[in-house]
């Protein structure tokens, strides 16, 4: 063999001896570190911030938005309603994604026109009244929240179809909306799966 | 009121890096230049078979780098390709042949760019021993090459620039990893999830059924901004509730990201022995970085275009916890570094403001750039700058006591030329090549119009810069997109390598010349504005009629 050839083979050596080091190092061993002090210290964060309904089953993820719709796709009056989602068929957790539909895009024109004439009428408001949250899709498609906003426009639709008082309702509205991280980061945000299970909680 | 919050919001940021500039600065001064190795580390070099007090030349230098990213580019299309004989794989099969190119390409370029929807495509493992390790070892070679040529700054007639596996093992294990080891345990009590299942299925409230994912998300979120990275575990990116659940998350994925590429021209000041030469490079990179988020800002508040405005504000394809402020400043903080990551999707910004995003990585992504490649790519602007004092007042030019002779100015011109090659190529290929245009145009451009050659455009200039995020609409699992973003990828993460070790080894043969009152000084306020213009001309003169092509002509008509 060549000098050259015998130095880049040597050279391969140990850079495949180092791949092989590093990847027990930095692959499997900080990965197996990592989730066993995740499962000691915040378990049930690491599994995925899980809430049980009033029976005591899962009912999703505190984190993952999820649909308030009957089986035809109509939305469930006694419920709070999150944002559009693009993921999957609406909330799908196995196909995260955002609608990527550009400023300009036909499609996205139309669908924020249709969408605000279908939330002005199921909340029985102007048009006009309809917060840009109701009418647009998340980056995830997943997003658990809506704003403040989105969430008071709801207040008489889900009070009435539940027979509760407006104020009951928006006095749990306001104990489940967060302000902005430390009070500057973000913006404020009401969790829609842990406000209706509230709801589903206070009329026991 | 968002501009106050914007505002607050910078200042808090800067004021939390200029904490640990000094500091983790000096720490890394300290990791690449102790004598000392950890008990461990010598039980590495045993295996290696390298003597970690040898000194390597700049072709010896570049021929490790060059072995080791080859066999991590072999390794990760191996596991990928044999994913369906491999434990915690979901039942998934091994993607094609041009995906798993592409994805190899991508991750062992420190780059991420992803054509495949991660939660239908990869498995546990191929996640935590293929991407994870290179998401470490990736980033630990960018800190290599860009502490290579500071010494080469620093080193008076020396023949040598140091030796990459020292400096490989020491970026990983006394950097990258205890940095990631703490990021994971915050981000879990964030509520990023980690764990080894796959899919749970739940009854929802309204009576559906909803996959809740698993997975170590935790572990890989960290080391993909620490050592920005930005391949998601998800598809959603960092977007997604699992991987960025909080607004506290986000400010820390924010400081992950810049934490590192704002140190270092600590580090670099403290190797070549004058802490203001330091300041003066991340004075430029926070002046940057400033102006390109606040402009963002102001533009996607703005809300123009038909969309924005029918919906009375920018939401789409932004979370509420986030808002818009602190969606521009990931978006401003992942293609300012070379991270990519996205909190939101910049396809469905307002058509200025998506320009944003991409005029960061055009700059050659310095403001602050990713970890290492940042500080290299500054310093070779650096040498342009002072090479364009020189012309001006007529004089030698010289950087830190190094002449830049015609050699060094040769490399540091071929280095700005390579990444608007790969990308004005790469585009106009795309769309000029009639059978290459038949597929982009009616496969993977998903947006009609201008916006659609935005979208390509996009594209090249995230995996030439390496960068990674997208305009995400574009459908680049085709064979053309996957084999030449994947090229792109290697070819301007590999080749300015090769141009910055060889610079590194032309100015350490240098004596040192003795300043005289003749000398530009590089500390001044004066050269770093000469060195914010000489990036901002550049790309303006490169990029500017491709930019009136896409973004400009769909946001000014």
């Amino acid at each position: 063999m060549p000098q050259s050839t015998r130095t880049a083979a040597r050279t391969l050596g140990v850079a495949l001896r180092a791949m092989v080091v590093l990847t027990l190092l930095l692959g499997v061993g900080y990965t197996a570190v990592v989730t066993g002090v995740a499962q000691l210290v915040a378990p049930a964060q690491a599994r995925g911030s899980l809430l049980t309904g009033p029976d005591g089953t899962v009912v999703g993820s505190a984190l993952i938005g999820q649909s308030f719709t009957d089986a035809g796709g109509e939305p469930l009056v006694a419920y709070f309603q999150p944002r559009p989602s693009a993921a999957g068929d609406g909330y799908d957790a196995g196909a995260s994604s955002g609608s990527n539909l550009g400023p300009e895009n036909p499609d996205l024109v139309a669908a924020i026109e249709e969408r605000r004439a279908q939330v002005a009428a199921l909340e029985g408001v102007e048009p006009a009244d309809v917060p840009p949250d109701a009418v647009t899709a998340s980056a995830s498609g997943l997003d658990p929240h809506v704003s403040p906003a989105y969430a008071a426009l709801q207040v008489p639709r889900v009070a009435a179809a539940r027979g509760m008082s407006e104020r009951d309702v928006a006095d749990l509205v306001a104990r489940h909306t967060g302000g902005r991280g430390l009070g500057f980061v973000g913006e404020p945000t009401v969790n829609v799966l842990r406000l209706n299970l509230a709801l589903d909680d206070s009329e026991g | 009121m968002t501009g106050l919050l914007a505002v607050l919001t910078l200042v808090a940021v800067l004021l939390l890096l200029a904490a640990a500039y000094r500091p983790l600065g000096d720490y890394m001064a300290h990791v690449y230049t102790t004598g000392t190795d950890w008990r461990v580390e010598r039980a590495v070099y045993r295996v290696l078979g390298v003597d970690p007090r040898s000194q390597q030349t700049w072709p010896v230098y570049l021929r490790s780098v060059l072995a080791f990213s080859v066999v991590g580019l072999v390794l990760v299309y191996a596991l990928q390709r044999t994913q369906q004989w491999l434990p915690l794989s979901l039942g998934l099969g091994a993607p094609s042949e041009h995906l798993a190119f592409n994805t190899a390409a991508s991750f062992v370029g420190n780059t991420n760019w992803q054509s495949y929807s991660p939660e239908l495509t990869l498995g546990h493992t191929v996640q935590a021993t293929g991407l994870v390790v290179q998401n470490f070892v990736s980033a630990a070679v960018g800190m290599a090459v860009a502490v290579a040529l500071v010494r080469g700054f620093a080193a008076r007639r020396s023949a040598t620039i140091g030796n990459f596996w020292v400096d490989l093992l020491r970026g990983c294990l006394r950097i990258l990893l205890p940095g990631a080891l703490v990021a994971a345990v915050l981000l879990v009590l964030g509520g990023v999830v980690q764990n080894l299942a796959g899919f749970t299925d739940v009854t929802t409230l309204a009576g559906a059924t909803q996959s809740v994912p698993g997975g170590p998300v935790a572990s890989q979120e960290a080391i993909k901004l620490l050592g920005t990275n930005g391949g998601g575990f998800y598809n959603a990116n960092s977007a997604h509730p699992f991987e960025n659940p909080t607004q506290w998350t986000t400010l820390l994925e924010v400081l992950l990201m810049l934490v590192i590429p704002f140190s270092l021209p600590r580090t670099f000041g403290r190797m070549v022995g004058d802490h203001r030469q330091g300041y003066a490079i991340a004075g430029v990179m926070a002046t940057l970085f400033s102006a390109s988020f606040l402009v963002l800002v102001a533009l996607e508040s703005a809300a123009r275009g038909t969309a924005p405005a029918l919906a009375g504000a920018a939401t789409e394809g932004k979370e509420v916890r986030f808002g818009i402020v602190w969606s521009a400043l990931f978006a401003t903080t992942s293609t300012g570094t070379s991270t990519g990551a996205v909190s939101s999707m910049h396809d469905s910004y307002t058509a200025l403001g998506g320009m944003l995003p991409m005029l960061n990585m055009m700059l050659g992504e310095v403001a602050p750039g990713g970890v290492g490649s940042g500080l290299y790519g500054m310093l070779v602007l650096a040498v342009v700058a002072v090479f364009v004092a020189g012309l001006l007042v007529g004089r030698t030019p010289e950087y830190l006591g190094k002449k830049i002779g015609p050699r060094e100015i040769k490399l540091a011109s071929l280095y700005i030329l390579v990444t608007p090659t790969l990308v004005l190529a790469g585009t106009a290929l795309s769309l000029g090549v009639p059978a290459l245009r038949d597929s982009v145009a009616g496969t993977s451009i998903w947006n009609p119009g201008v916006h659609g050659m935005s979208e390509v455009l996009y594209a090249f200039t995230s995996a030439a810069n390496n960068n990674g995020s997208a305009f995400a609409g574009l459908t680049a699992n085709t064979p053309w997109l996957n084999t030449a973003l994947g090229v792109a990828i290697l070819l301007g993460r590999f080749v300015p390598i090769v141009l910055v070790l060889a610079l590194a080894g032309s100015l350490a043969a240098q004596g040192a010349v003795p300043a005289t009152v003749g000398t530009l000084p590089t500390h001044r306020p004066q050269f770093a504005g000469l060195l914010a213009g000489v990036v901002v001309v550049l790309t303006a003169l490169t990029y500017f009629p491709v930019l009136a092509l896409g973004p400009l002509a769909e946001g000014l008509i």
